[in-house]
């Protein structure tokens, strides 16, 4: 029993973080149909700069938890300002173009982000502070879960409630709805579309950037490659609760971690990604639009 | 051009890049010895550097524009410069005369090395098509293409381990491995949509490679299989610098067979079903296409030829293990396609060459040469999203009742 | 005498929205059906469910081409529909844009055609002379049509009412038994429109298809109908020639509010 939930928190922590990913795709995916493949870049540069600034700021003798606080700040202002900028760059000189130009853009901007973080700083693996403290009443279950495990929990959790709120009640939330259902319609009604496509990619960048924090500070190490294998999981689990779909990504998320904890747990540990596709792929042949995805038909 | 506004704008964007870059660029923290190292120097560079690129960049952006608007108000249809070539027998036949020449004395005349390089590209060329089929005709975005060529590099590399059969023989075999996975793995979703589609391809991919990496006692996992025979030329012994050569002609034949036969396709009752299912597949199906066959069809006719290539990669290099076949062999082979120009053969060609030529010649810049690659892509997107040669696509043309015929237009 | 299509009491839910509601319809050969009702009234829908481009959520539908044996069209695809010998268009025009002219109607011919991979890549006699037939078969059909002159157009750089027609033209290459056109007028001008009803006349007497019509334009609806069925609110609110449809109380009342441009 105690293995089982064992696994099933060590499986939650891996939803959490896929879900942490899969919002910025989805959300973006929404908007302007594009497989962002450089969103996984976003969330290591997150990383990258989290490092920096409590590499700095812990040698100065700073306590922890405020290098955690800061190093969050800033990792989020700086991963929304590159997600800003690649979209300003590389997607929307290509809104007309067809899919595919934009999606090799995405593909070479994630290359070179890959490279410009490998040159610039090293190809090694970086070992990361742990910067989030261990609770004492976490002491007895400690060997079951891990206080960083449940700071990932209840981020997460606060980050989703957050940009429900954002979606559904604000001026800003709407005209992204607006946008994402009929783009056109959303331009004739007075939207600026360019500013709405803009705020998203500030939005799915910092909450990247916050996944790269925790993730970084939970493991202890981080290189240039991180973003690209946890962009893809993320981007699988988007896909598998239905992209575009907010809920759909959270909860794709969670399914994904759990069974994929299981899977690793109970069964094998070596096929573990096979499994997590393998899984991607039954999903959508029984509802090809994902758990959550509309499975309208389209409209002719 | 240069005006204030202008300057102030470049300078607001060069202001913003450093601060971009600023801790990536410049700071480099040591935990271990507890040191940080300030580079400067580099902010300067970021700055100078982002300052004059913002001139190119809005440069080439207006350029792009007022080119659009002009073919957009233009009604007529303008010719590019590649049909202007292929529709003028004056230049055509003798630029084909002289690229044979090239092609054929290319090996005598250049290194070893750059035999080698030319004979992989080549084998990008025939992938390239056979992706081209599945993404550039019949628009299916498959991300796992390189399962395939993994499946024929494999087919080769343990057909020979295990029963000793040599390239000529596991030629044929790799294509129908790559072809009969193609259904296999087509058939349960070609149901899916786009992206989706995409998505469960790159899993499947993934999945080839995972199984390849795990599973010792069938492939000896990642360690590979190593001693793979070269092809052999009627039981002679060629030396390595002969046999390279003979590969490379190997390659040649087969680019020129795989042309062939993909053009053939093309200009097929089935190549027309799959341009319209690219198009528009509702009307398609309601025209009476059967969608499901012809997307089946693509994708494993487009496997055929990964599978040919895989073998031909196993021949060449003589060693595989499943780091071979990563997700960004797929990219790198997509990016062939698009980069190139979807749908249009010569554009593949062309694909191909820049796309393993340049990174080889990049190798001068050592380092820096992904990080360009990455930035041309992006570049070459936004500045030229059909690709470096704009689809040129055979059309049917009517010439009259008694003796029509095909023709380029 | 069969009807070649006979549809009964066929409903389409979409989610709690009920397009469709027990609707009847026969057509018999040789005719001409139009299908009216106001915007969203689920004509459509009516077409999507025959053609199986939706799954009805009820109801029959059944052709009997020959006039004889009967054959369902529940559940088929809409390729095998087309197969079958009904043909479509589609009411926001859905032309395969960066293909020609030709090509467009070429594709049209693929059901009838049969070449597979072999043929295309050994291109034998029989393939060729196929390719062959199917090019000179599409050229006398769009002589038929009147777009001969747009030939090697690429479809997108098409005048409006010829795209309209070119669809038609598509359609009548897979060589249906009958054709089901959605709002061929929308869109255009007097001298077009006039063009059209020439054409559907033709077609239905020279060419022998049947015809099934959802259309606005009440002119051109009241001439060719042979029958007309009105829909409202996914209902069939009435049926009858046009000369008792056009005294319909209720059918007035469907209308009322919604202009009917004669
Ligand atoms: N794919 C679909 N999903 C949901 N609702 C649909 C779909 N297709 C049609 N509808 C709805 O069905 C109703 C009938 O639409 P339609 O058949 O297009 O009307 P008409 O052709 O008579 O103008 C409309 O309310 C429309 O919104
Ligand atoms: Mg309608």
């Amino acid at each position: 029993m105690e293995y089982f939930i064992e696994l099933f928190l060590g499986g939650l922590t891996r939803g959490s973080i896929y879900a942490l990913i899969a919002l910025g795709y989805t959300m973006v995916y929404g908007i302007i149909q594009l497989i962002n493949f450089a969103h996984g870049e976003i969330y290591m540069i997150g990383a990258f700069t989290a490092l920096i600034v409590a590499g700095i700021l812990s040698m100065l003798g700073w306590n922890p938890v405020a290098i955690l606080i800061i190093a969050s700040v800033i990792a989020v202002v700086y991963s929304a300002s590159y997600g800003w900028t690649i979209e300003k760059l590389a997607y929307k000189p290509l809104r007309q173009a067809p899919r595919l130009s934009a999606l090799i853009s995405a593909i070479g901007m994630s290359m070179f982000l890959q490279y410009y973080v490998l040159l610039a700083q090293t190809s090694n693996f970086l070992p990361f502070p742990s910067l989030i403290p261990d609770f004492k009443f976490m002491e007895p279950i400690e060997h079951i879960v891990r206080s960083s495990e449940i700071v990932i929990y209840i981020t997460t959790a606060i980050v989703m409630v957050f940009l429900t709120f954002l979606i559904k009640f604000t001026r800003i939330g709407k005209a992204m709805r607006a946008t994402a259902q009929d783009r056109d319609m959303a331009m004739l009604v007075g939207i600026d579309v360019n500013k709405v496509i803009s705020f998203t990619f500030i939005i799915g960048s910092a909450t990247a950037a916050i996944g790269g924090v925790l993730v970084a500070s939970h493991t202890g190490q981080i290189n240039y490659y991180i973003g690209f294998i946890a962009g893809i999981k993320a981007f699988v689990a988007a896909v598998l609760g239905g992209i575009g779909s907010m809920p759909g990504a959270v909860l794709g998320s969670l399914v994904l971690g759990m069974s994929e904890s299981f899977f690793t747990g109970y069964i094998s540990s070596d096929y573990e990604d096979v499994f997590a596709f393998l899984f991607l792929v039954f999903t959508l042949i029984f509802r090809p639009s994902g758990i959550l995805g509309r499975s309208d038909t389209d409209k002719v | 051009m240069f005006s204030f506004s202008e300057i102030k704008k470049s300078l607001l964007i060069s202001l913003w890049f450093m601060f971009l870059t600023f801790p990536i660029m410049v700071i480099r923290v040591n935990t271990i010895y507890k040191t940080i190292e300030w580079r400067w120097d580099r902010m300067i560079m970021v700055g100078v550097g982002s300052f004059f690129l913002s001139f190119l960049w809005r440069f080439f952006i207006g350029k792009k524009e007022t080119g659009k608007k002009k073919t957009d108000t233009g009604e007529v249809q303008q010719l590019t410069w590649i049909q202007r070539l292929t529709e003028n027998k004056k230049i055509y036949l003798p630029s084909l005369v002289a690229i044979s020449v090239f092609v054929v004395l290319f090996p005598f005349v250049f290194s070893m090395y750059q035999t080698n390089i030319m004979t992989t590209a080549l084998i990008y060329v025939v992938v390239g098509l056979g992706l081209n089929i599945v993404v550039g005709l019949a628009g299916l975005l498959d991300l796992g293409y390189v399962a395939f060529y993994a499946v024929g590099a494999y087919t080769y590399a343990l057909l020979n381990q295990h029963f000793g059969l040599g390239f000529w023989t596991v030629l044929p075999l790799g294509a129908a491995m790559g072809f009969m996975f193609g259904v296999i793995l087509g058939f349960p979703v070609l149901r899916l949509r786009g992206d989706y589609l995409a998505i469960v391809t790159l899993g499947f991919g993934e999945i080839i490679r995972l199984i390849l990496e795990n599973w010792n006692a069938f492939s000896s996992g990642p360690s590979g299989i190593a001693n793979i025979p070269r092809p052999g030329l009627f039981g002679l012994h060629l030396s390595l610098h002969q046999n390279i050569i003979y590969m490379y002609f190997i390659m040649i034949g087969l680019a020129i067979f795989t042309i062939f036969i993909v053009g053939r396709l093309q200009d097929s009752r089935l190549g027309r079903a799959w341009i319209a299912l690219r198009e528009d597949e509702v009307a398609c199906q309601a025209m009476g296409i059967d969608k499901t066959r012809t997307k089946l069809s693509a994708f494993a006719l487009g496997a055929t030829w990964a599978g040919m290539g895989g073998v031909m990669f196993a021949a060449k290099t003589t060693f595989i293990n499943p780091a071979s076949f990563t997700i960004w062999e797929s990219i790198i082979i997509l990016c062939v396609v698009v980069i190139g120009g979807m749908g249009s053969v010569l554009g593949v060609i062309c694909g191909a060459m820049v796309l393993i030529l340049l990174p080889e010649y990049l190798r001068a810049f050592s380092e820096y040469r992904m990080l360009l690659f990455g930035a041309i892509l992006v570049i070459m997107m936004v500045f030229r999203p059909e690709g470096i040669i704009s689809n040129v696509r055979k059309t049917y043309k009517f010439e009259g009742l008694k003796d029509n015929n095909k023709d380029n237009s | 005498m069969e009807p070649i299509l006979e549809v009964k009491e066929l409903t389409k839910d979409f989610g709690g929205l009920r397009a469709l509601d027990r609707i009847d319809l026969k057509v018999h050969r040789g005719q001409i059906v139009a299908l009216i009702g106001p915007n969203g009234a689920g004509k459509t829908t009516f077409f999507n469910c025959i053609t199986g481009i939706y799954q009805p959520t009820k109801g029959e539908m059944l052709i009997s081409p020959g006039g004889k044996e009967k054959k369902s069209l529940n559940g088929l695809k809409p390729n095998h529909v087309t197969k079958s010998g009904l043909a479509r268009t589609f009411q926001n025009i859905r032309l395969f844009q960066n293909m020609t002219v030709l090509e467009n109607v070429m594709i049209g011919r693929h059901c009838r055609m049969h070449a597979g991979i072999p043929g295309a890549v050994f291109r034998n006699p029989a393939t060729m002379r196929e390719e062959k037939q199917v090019v000179e078969d599409s050229y006398r059909l769009l002589e038929k049509i009147g777009l001969e002159q747009y030939v090697n157009e690429y479809a997108k750089n098409l005048p409006y009412g010829a795209q309209r027609r070119l669809e038609i033209a598509r359609a009548m290459a897979t060589e249906p038994f009958m054709l089901l056109l959605d709002e061929p007028a929308a869109g255009m001008n007097v001298k077009e429109t006039k063009e059209l009803d020439d054409l559907i006349v033709q077609i239905c007497h020279q060419e022998k298809i049947s015809i099934l019509l959802i259309e606005h334009d009440m002119k051109l609806v009241m001439s060719l109908s042979d029958l007309i069925y009105v829909v409202d609110y996914g209902k069939k609110i009435a049926e009858g020639t046009p000369e008792e449809i056009k005294n319909n109380p209720d059918v007035i009342k469907a209308y009322l509010g919604e202009e009917v441009d004669a």
